[in-house]
């Protein structure tokens, strides 16, 4: 805010001198921030996930164990793309999962076709995804609002369908899509090992880190996909302050005026449906690298859902929300999914029997299989009380701080207000 | 020939003639009013000009070219600009945003796709902005929230975005509606510089008369979809008919 004021008070000569001095690879202020924090999380979850010593009772609640943390940043990515679109213009689609599912048939595609290193894999399942994600935008954004949601919504569906049955030769249908020994794998050297790697190193190799009680896994594959997920919220934070994505706000803000200024707001949306679709379809090639697998049912319509709950609980056209709700969601589905009788009666074993009972009756549905009750209690909660998602809870609570230190007035809001990204 | 010629214009509402046969020749570097009493059809005829509205009969020529079957955005971009009678702004955005955008959309056209250099970065369009919000001493709210502007900031930031296009037909419904007097005589003040110091043709919607004879070089009076006269502000104001039609309820 004070750098604002300055900013008009020192006239455009200065102004300009300051802009060209201060930056680091194109981000400023609370941007460089942000970018710090999720370098941090990322290169640091095998660590931050892992808080509870291997042996103790609380060990159920760590994270950090590859197949899990490659989930993280993998629908992390998925999200951060999804924002692009929804977050910036408030186009709903409800069929992203679609691309999503065509980079893994790329990508495995690839290892078939090729070998199994996986960046012919990546690079293929951002075109491909890219591609697809051009027509079916093209045709659904004929339409706004649920209009457009339920085309996107058929589209994926008619792909899943596709997908399960009729393009049996290229999906394998049923069974999923993998590699087969019989495959050509022209590319493949004698040396190279015989699962998903990167030039030569494998996505599954994990070192165990053992220190006294704890135990962290540093995976590799984890790693590579946690560098593409810094790359990809980069390049997100890029487009958030271009001038393109401000056209994508003026969009979501008012289309008509838009269009009374003389810009086509069509090209625009599309442009940031293709870029969202990329990033699912390179979410959809990492998924193939970790586990060179693909199947159908990664583009259901469950999965487009997931990636729009994400979006929101986060907070949806904020920076860092999508990661924080990929995170939080995927978490969920494996942590209170794991949760049964046995352990609950394990907790609660400290209580007179009766009521032992009754706390694990009451609790029981809300873990194990019933996890996505409690997904559905959060989101709930989070819509009606934080409709900017967790982000927003955030910001009121270093807003409480903030009071503290300096009077608040009008000004501080606004500057809150503005700094929502 | 004027800038803009609007001819047998007809525009139907199911049963309601909305516009019925409007003849309009509106001169180069002049400022047009159009006045009458509500319902009379005037921002109907503002959306014909616009591509909001498609006329039922007729031709809308602008510069020499036909505006019918064009796209809002085109029209735009062939150098006109509106300010509605209720304020289109990004509502989501901040007042500097707001005016930046279609100084974007003056420099780049329709579409173009920078997406990876900050918006901060480009200077010249950072500079005009800024001088276009001096203009309207809108500039020490650059960074509020533009739906959290007064109404009457609203009109001044939407008259803002109009005129960082330099148009050259600029259409202003009612731009003075909602405005406290003193900010009443400041858009005229306004309008009365743009209008000397640049080439612009306006077309003026008000029910202000004060803000009417102090802008317009004629005026037409649109009376149930149909122009009754067209004549300089002082011929209209002792004209019969028309204090008859309009005037008689307005003070003058
Ligand atoms: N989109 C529409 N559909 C149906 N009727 C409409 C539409 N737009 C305007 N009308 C009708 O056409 C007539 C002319 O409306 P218009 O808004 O052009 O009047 P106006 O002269 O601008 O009035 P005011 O001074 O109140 O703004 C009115 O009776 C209005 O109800
Ligand atoms: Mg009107």
């Amino acid at each position: 805010m004070t750098d604002q004021t300055q900013h008009t008070a020192a006239g455009p000569a200065t102004t300009r001198a300051r802009r060209k001095s201060q930056g680091v690879l194109g981000l400023r202020g609370r941007d460089i921030t942000l970018m710090g924090i999720v370098l941090f999380l990322t290169l640091a979850a095998p660590f931050i996930l892992n808080p509870f010593p291997a042996t103790s009772g609380m060990a159920q609640f760590n994270a950090g164990y590859p197949d899990l943390m490659q989930r993280f940043v993998i629908f992390g990515i998925f999200a951060i793309g999804f924002n692009i679109l929804f977050g910036l213009t408030g186009y709903l689609s409800f069929g992203h999962a679609a691309f999503l599912g065509v980079g893994s048939y790329s990508a495995v595609w690839m290892f078939k076709l090729l070998g199994y290193n996986i960046v012919p894999g990546l690079v293929l399942s951002v075109i491909v995804a890219g591609l697809f994600s051009l027509v079916i935008g093209y045709i659904s954004l004929r339409r706004s609002g649920i209009y457009f949601s339920i085309l996107t919504l058929a589209f994926a569906q008619m792909s899943f369908a596709l997908a399960y049955s009729v393009l049996t030769p290229i999906t394998n249908g049923e069974t999923g899509l993998q590699v087969y020994t019989s495959d050509p794998q022209y590319l493949q050297s004698a040396d190279a090992p015989s699962i998903p790697h990167l030039f030569g190193l494998e996505m599954r190799a994990t070192e165990t880190l053992r220190l006294g009680g704890w135990s962290f896994d540093l995976n590799f594959g984890y790693y590579v996909c946690a560098v593409v997920m810094v790359l990809a919220f980069y390049l997100a934070i890029r487009i958030f302050r271009s001038p393109f994505g401000m056209m994508l706000r003026a969009v979501k803000s008012n289309q008509q005026r838009m269009n009374y200024t003389g810009l086509n707001s069509r090209p625009y949306t599309l442009a940031a449906f293709v870029i969202s679709g990329m990033y699912a379809g390179l979410a959809g090639g990492l998924m193939a690298s970790m586990d060179p697998l693909a199947g159908a049912e990664r583009m259901q319509w469950t999965a487009s859902g997931e990636v729009v709950l994400m979006t929101i609980l986060g907070g949806a056209g904020t920076l860092i929300g999508p990661v924080l709700g990929a995170g939080l969601i995927k978490y969920f589905e494996n942590i209170f999914s794991k949760i049964n009788d046995g352990v609950l009666h394990q907790w609660f074993a400290f209580m007179p029997d009766g009521i032992e009972d009754l706390l694990v009756g009451i609790v029981h549905p809300f873990v194990g299989k019933g996890w996505h009750l409690t997904l559905g209690l959060l989101f709930m909660l989070v819509v009606i009380f934080l409709p900017g998602g967790l982000v927003e809870g955030g910001q009121r609570i270093a807003s409480v701080f903030r009071r503290d230190r300096k009077a608040g007035g009008a000004e501080a809001r606004a500057a809150a207000k503005r700094n929502v990204e | 020939m004027g800038i803009l010629e609007v001819k047998n214009v007809n525009k139907r509402f199911g049963g309601l003639q909305a516009l019925g046969d409007v003849n309009l020749s509106v001169a180069e570097n002049t400022c047009h009013a159009i006045i009458g009493p509500n319902g009379a059809g005037k921002s109907t005829l503002l959306n014909c000009l616009i591509g909001k509205l498609i006329p039922d009969t007729g031709s809308v020529m602008f510069d020499g070219q036909s505006v019918l079957g064009r796209k809002p955005h085109e029209i735009n971009q062939m150098g006109i600009s509106r300010v509605f009678q209720t304020p289109e702004i990004f509502g989501d955005l901040t007042v500097f945003e707001n005016v930046m955008i279609p100084c974007f959309a003056k420099r780049d056209g329709a579409f173009r796709m920078h997406a990876i250099e900050s918006v901060a970065a480009e200077t010249d369009i950072v500079d005009q902005a800024e001088s276009m919000l001096a203009e309207v001493n809108m500039l020490e709210k650059r960074d509020i929230v533009a739906s959290s502007l007064s109404r009457g900031d609203k009109r001044r930031l939407e008259m803002a975005m109009c005129l960082s296009q330099t148009p050259k037909l600029l259409l202003l419904d009612e731009p003075t509606a909602g405005m406290a007097r003193a900010d009443t005589n400041n858009t005229i003040e306004l309008l009365k510089q743009i209008k000397a110091r640049r080439d612009i043709t306006m077309c003026i919607i008000e029910h202000d008369m004060h803000v009417v004879f102090s802008l317009a070089d004629r005026i037409t009076v649109l009376a149930q979809g149909t122009p009754l006269v067209e004549d300089t502000p002082d011929k209209i104001k002792g004209h019969p008919k028309v204090r008859e039609a309009y005037l008689g309820e307005a003070e003058v």
